[in-house]
């Protein structure tokens, strides 16, 4: 059997004007049903444009995504995203930004009360239940990013596509996000995809790291599976020597084998 | 988009700032403050806000006076008028068929020619805009066309509008559309091509079919621009009325004014002024009131 998401030989080329510039070569990846797989690597390798690509917002200019057998290149709520500046749509309470989105996905199959309650279902996985009036402007950018996440989850995606969800949040807002975010995958058992350019965030969370190498013409350099049981807890781990070993592969491949030469 | 004039300071800001000072001789006391205390603050801000433009306005009509009391004053004088156009202000709503009505009844006559040629600005006027602001193409195309357009004046459009409506009527609508339809276009087309891309990346996630797309995300995203649009249609659309109706005729306000001034009546002209002035005021309150009861949260995000 194939696996559930796979990332068949996806090469990306940007033209604009006379340049083109390759961006990503030959990233193939399989993903099994209800992994959490980060794809971690220096900013501007094109971590972006991948998760675009499987999200069906970017066209590849050449392998394809096959999600459960069949090949996906149009954007749809089977591949929800929460993206790194919540695009929640500020003129709408949060509330009705999530409601939005279950209106369009279950308008056939839900009724209007069974809606509401799928709605505030969601709110209060993410514990935004609370704010729901509020409109985007009124809430700190946690809980946007809350918000951002109960919209996706809403649509019950079969893949959860995460970009950088927690970059533009302060440490402790951002580690209570991110047990937010075990807590559900672990309820749920999503499949989720993330990228990140954060390394704790990475082991701690994943089931595997996928690690890119610089661009231009990103490749995948190495894939580390994150052999940790769940639940797991950031405390407990911090001496743990599993941990730690994944955290020292992580950190060798970014800042030994493949520096961000610009950043220096 | 909110407008100074409507802004009020925060009322219970003042209110706990000035509280402190108002119950020094007191133990601070848990009770409420007395109402006249509460009501204190409220009336400073009306006093605030009322108080220049009435001395200024005072101070105006002073001068005024004073410079047009001479008997060869080309202009009357404030006391001149109120004696002359007495009847003009007093009962804006006489009519005695004919034009000899009150000014309620030209203002009425003129706002509703605004209201239907401003109607159909607005609706094609978003229309138009939206298709401009969501194809690079119609932008391309029709962009320049609008730029040059749009500096036409509006009663440069009169003529040719009366050649084609042969009514008086119609053609003062026709000019009220063209003159209002332009900045409605533009701004418009503005506003939709300043989507942020992370919207239509939302849009496009959850599969919003094209008019869903216009209602729930373009329209109010969109909607600030929109309002500015509309917000310079309306007060050029009230220019163009006056302008226009000065040449065609019958009710209105603006041949009001022409007859005026050709019975030599100086002050029911300064009166209909007046009443124009106040008119073109509301207006432009009214849109900008709608606008920012429309786009309120928009803009906070
Ligand atoms: N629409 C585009 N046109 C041209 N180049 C682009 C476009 N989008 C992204 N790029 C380029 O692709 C590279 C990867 O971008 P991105 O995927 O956003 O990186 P990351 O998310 O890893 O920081 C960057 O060098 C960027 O300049
Ligand atoms: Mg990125």
């Amino acid at each position: 059997m194939s696996a559930y998401l796979k990332l068949d030989h996806i090469d990306k080329t940007f033209v604009r004007g006379a340049t083109t510039t390759q961006v990503l070569k030959e990233v193939t990846l399989e993903i099994e049903k209800g992994e959490y797989v980060s794809i971690i690597g220096h900013s501007g390798c094109g971590k972006s444009t991948l998760l675009n690509i499987v999200a069906g917002l970017t066209t590849a200019t050449a392998g394809g995504v096959i999600l459960e057998g069949r090949e996906v290149n149009a954007p749809g709520p089977d591949r929800a995203v929460v993206f790194q500046n919540h695009s929640l749509l500020p003129w709408l309470t949060v509330y009705d930004n999530v409601r939005l989105a279950v209106d369009k996905v279950f308008s056939g199959t839900k009724s209007r009360a069974e809606r509401n309650d799928w709605t505030l279902h969601n709110l209060e996985l993410v514990q935004m239940v609370h704010a729901k009036d509020k409109r985007p402007g009124e809430v700190s950018g946690g809980m946007k990013q809350r918000v951002g996440i109960a919209r996706a989850l809403a649509m019950e995606p079969k893949v959860l596509l995460l970009d950088e969800p927690f970059g533009a949040l302060d440490a402790l807002t951002r580690a209570h996000l991110q047990d937010s975010v075990m807590q559900i995958h672990a309820t749920l058992g999503n499949t989720i995809l993330m990228i990140t350019h954060d390394v704790d965030e990475a082991v701690l969370l994943s089931d595997r790291i996928v690690m890119m190498t610089n661009g231009p013409s990103a490749r995948i350099g190495e894939v580390l599976t994150v052999d940790l049981v769940r639940p797991r807890r950031r405390l407990e781990l911090v001496a743990n020597p599993t941990y730690l070993k994944a955290r020292e592969a992580v950190l060798k491949f970014l800042h030994e084998r493949h520096r961000f030469v610009e950043a220096a | 988009m909110t407008t100074p004039a409507l802004k009020f300071p925060a009322q219970d800001a003042p209110a706990s700032a000035r509280a402190p000072r108002a119950t020094v001789v007191a133990l601070p006391s848990p009770k409420r403050k007395p109402l006249a205390a509460r009501l204190r603050p409220v009336l400073g801000v009306i006093a605030a806000n009322v108080v220049p433009p009435f001395i200024v306005l005072m101070l105006l009509v002073g001068l005024w006076q004073v410079l047009c009391s001479s008997p060869t004053s080309p202009l009357p004088a404030p006391t001149t008028i109120i004696q002359n156009s007495w009847e003009l202000i007093s009962n804006p709503f006489y009519d005695r068929g004919g034009l000899d009505k009150g000014l309620f009844w030209h203002i009425l006559a003129s706002l509703q020619r605004v209201a239907i040629g401003y109607s159909l600005a607005a609706v094609a006027g978003v229309g138009l805009g939206t298709l401009i602001g969501q194809s690079t193409w119609a932008m391309r195309g029709l962009d320049p066309l609008f730029q040059v357009l749009r500096t036409v004046p509006p009663l440069a459009w009169l003529p040719l509008s009366l050649a084609a409506f042969r009514d008086g009527q119609p053609a003062a609508i026709f000019v009220i559309f063209i003159t209002a339809i332009w900045p409605i276009i533009i701004n418009t087309a503005v506003g939709i091509r300043n989507i942020p891309q992370d919207y239509r990346n939302v849009a496009a996630v959850l599969r919003l079919n094209p008019l869903e797309f216009f209602i729930k995300i373009m329209v109010p995203a969109a909607a600030p621009y929109i309002f500015t649009g509309l917000r310079i249609g309306i007060g050029l659309s009230w220019l163009a009325i006056i302008a226009a109706e000065m040449l065609i005729g019958g009710v209105g306000v603006g041949f009001f004014i022409w007859d005026a001034w050709n019975s030599s009546l100086i002050g029911d002209i300064i009166v209909a002024l007046i009443y124009v002035g106040i008119v073109g005021f509301i207006l432009d309150r009214i849109i900008a009131g709608i606008g920012a009861f429309v786009t309120r949260g928009t803009t906070a995000a």
